[in-house]
């Protein structure tokens, strides 16, 4: 019974944590249901006695892998709910609604042709290992891990490796010969900054006149009543603050 | 049902004959317990700390509220809970919410774990380890004095400190402001740091006592060690270098001083909290205090033997192990506060070259050591441990022949890297 309410709130917080990541507008939104997704699944975890399986879960999905993406998101400031009328690439949504109507066909027809569909009974060969007893999940595990399979285990850690350091080897990969950065890098960019901002004023300036060759006629008088009433607004609001104070 | 009882109480006896009504109450009442002495502690903590960093810094400190100002954090709490709640207008009104909580939450759950008492002193002797009966007049069930002993049991604290990482990162995101976010930043990458040179100096401790659950590393510990008057506590045996690790590791995790680079009041205003007010504000500091009671309590049962200590008068001999727990907690939560009056602020990349470049590979070294005398004790177990047999002298020589490999080559790789940043001119 209690397996059961167990099992019925776990699955209800896992579909909704789920269907929340695709759903929500923002991608922090999507990051903290994706957490709740993976709070569910480390309780059904613990309902299985999978307790090892369960904390791991939780240390290493919950409490790196998201906290990383969350990293990522707020570092590059993508934080912004996005447009979703626009199709960044062409046929992407067609494509991938087609593969995720397959996966699904071929996920059910999986379960229901396998033997515990009729018999309901689950395919694991048995537990493991007792908690009352020192055979527990920790030790089982780490036996399986340590000595039938104890290459794969190597391969798979050396393999992350490669991985961390190919991204660093990638990330820092510069087209072309690499420059040293001049001494008076400074100098250079004040000088930059000031041509902008003279090229700048040069650019107002002609406007300016440009605008007033062109509307010798009424736009002179609509300017400077324009002018009149950002006086008044401001008159109003010196008046405002005076009250106030 | 069976497996969710083992889940949540473990080996304890308490739950031996199933769940009645008697077993129900007895649970309640320890879950109010640690709850009222968790947020006791945190009040007289609070207290504690002002005192003691005036006194350090030659002034008075709280005086006024109560005697020797003892409730000035009770009526600091007052006020922040009568206090106005401002929500600003840019944040994230639901995470900005969320984010007290999820501080609160875990910083409660990992006290379940700590045993503050039992005689531990003989294994061979039931009512020795660790386990408490109460009078008839009361039930006569026997427990452990702690709340929950999973078997997986420190896993659940690093699950939770990797679950207060969201509450810090949460709160200076959904703040809406650019000094909570950069805040929150910091907190991020420092605590996902630190987190690895904790788990690695944790590694140490399951290696020598076999278990995850903490009844079983306490338990582990008892009796007297060498010469019979060194104890056999953890920070001993394992050879004191993973115990500093976790300790400078575990003042990272908590933010405190001189790793609080997430609220550094002269670069950030208040940090990842400088948008909270009233009671939100208040969990955020409750939250923070209460980790240091955690985790100094952590330290005592993983490294300090936990509740073990003489039984000094026979009268009350349950009571012994609860007063030497907390006498080893208070020296914990004095060296914190000591650490916040005395050291300066770590620079950032200076934070970052401590957690990657010195206490990871120093505690993958130290745990590589330790694996490898627990070989030598499985393969010649004739050797006792003893520190001089030619089995232990070889595998001495291997390892620092190994570990000077390897830290030789991590030096250079650093260097290197320095160099190399130097030519490109970058000035970090």
């Amino acid at each position: 019974m209690v397996e059961i309410i167990v099992f019925a709130v776990c699955a209800a917080i896992v579909l909704v944590g789920a269907v929340g990541v695709i759903a929500a507008r923002n991608p922090v939104h999507s990051a903290l249901f994706l957490i709740q997704t993976l709070f569910g699944m480390a309780v059904l975890f613990i309902s299985l006695e999978a307790h090892f399986l369960a904390a791991v879960q939780v240390v290493v999905y919950a409490g790196a892998i998201v906290i990383l993406f969350l990293f990522v998101i707020m570092l590059l400031g993508v934080d912004q709910a996005e447009d979703l009328n626009i199709e960044p690439i062409v046929g992407q949504r067609f494509i991938a609604f087609i593969v995720g109507a397959a996966t699904f066909v071929l996920m059910v027809a999986t379960l229901a042709g396998s033997s515990d569909a009729i018999t309901g009974q689950r395919q694991a060969t048995g537990p493991l290992g007792d908690e009352l007893t020192d055979n527990n999940n920790v030790r089982e595990l780490a036996e399986a891990l340590f000595t039938d399979y104890v290459f794969a285990f190597e391969a798979t850690a050396i393999l992350l490796t490669i991985a961390v350091v190919g991204a660093v080897v990638l990330a820092k990969r510069t087209s072309g010969e690499m420059l040293p950065v001049p001494q008076n890098t400074l100098e250079i960019r004040e000088a930059d900054y000031q041509a902008r901002v003279d090229a700048r004023a040069a650019e107002l300036e002609a406007n300016a006149a440009a605008a007033a060759e062109a509307g010798e006629d009424g736009s002179a008088e609509a300017s400077s009543a324009a002018a009149s009433d950002d006086d008044t607004a401001d008159d109003e609001m010196a008046d405002a603050e005076g009250g106030d104070a | 049902m069976a497996g969710l009882t083992n889940t949540l109480a473990g080996l304890d006896p308490l739950f031996l004959n199933g769940v009645t009504l008697e077993v129900l109450i007895i649970v309640l009442v320890k879950v109010v317990i640690s709850f009222g002495v968790l947020l006791v502690s945190v009040m007289l903590m609070v207290w504690f700390e002002r005192k003691l960093v005036s006194d350090m810094q030659n002034r008075i400190g709280p005086n006024r509220a109560g005697p020797w100002g003892i409730l000035q954090t009770l009526a600091d709490g007052i006020k922040l809970f009568f206090k106005e709640d401002l929500q600003p207008d840019s944040s994230d009104p639901f995470v900005f919410k969320l984010a007290p909580y999820l501080s609160l939450i875990p910083a409660f759950l990992t006290f379940a774990i700590i045993p503050i008492g039992g005689n531990f002193s003989d294994p061979s002797d039931p009512s020795k380890t660790g386990i408490i009966t109460l009078p008839d007049w009361l039930g006569g069930e026997s427990t452990y004095l702690q709340l929950a002993d999973p078997p997986v049991g420190v896993l659940l604290f690093l699950a939770m400190s990797s679950i207060a990482v969201y509450g810090v990162m949460l709160a200076g995101w959904a703040s809406g402001s650019k000094y909570p976010l950069l805040g929150s930043v910091r907190a991020s990458a420092q605590m996902v740091s630190y987190e690895a040179a904790l788990g690695l100096s944790l590694a140490t401790i399951f290696l020598q006592s076999r278990s995850l659950s903490t009844h079983d590393i306490v338990a582990d510990q008892a009796g007297a060690g060498w010469l019979g008057i060194i104890p056999h506590w953890n920070v001993i045996v394992t050879g004191f270098v993973p115990f500093v690790v976790f300790l400078i590791a575990a003042t990272a995790e908590l933010n405190r001083p001189p790793f609080d680079l997430v609220e550094a009041e002269q670069e950030l205003v208040g940090g990842f909290h400088t948008e909270y007010s009233s009671i939100r504000f208040a969990m955020f500091f409750l939250a923070e205090f209460m980790n240091t009671v955690t985790l100094s309590a952590i330290m005592v049962t993983l490294f300090f033997g936990g509740p073990a200590g003489p039984i000094l008068w026979d009268g009350v001999a349950w009571l012994w192990p609860i007063l030497w727990f907390l006498l080893k907690l208070f020296v914990f939560l004095f060296t914190f506060v000591w650490f916040r009056a005395t050291l300066p602020r770590f620079r950032y990349d200076q934070l970052m070259d401590l957690g990657w470049k010195v206490l990871i590979p120093i505690s993958l070294g130290w745990f590589l050591f330790l694996a490898g005398r627990n070989v030598v004790d499985d393969r010649w177990p004739n050797t006792n441990g003893s520190l001089f047999s030619v089995e232990v002298l070889i595998l001495l020589g291997i390892t620092i022949a190994i570990l000077t490999v390897g830290a030789l080559l991590l030096y250079s790789a650093i260097r290197n890297a320095a160099e190399k940043r130097e030519l490109e001119e970058v000035t970090f």
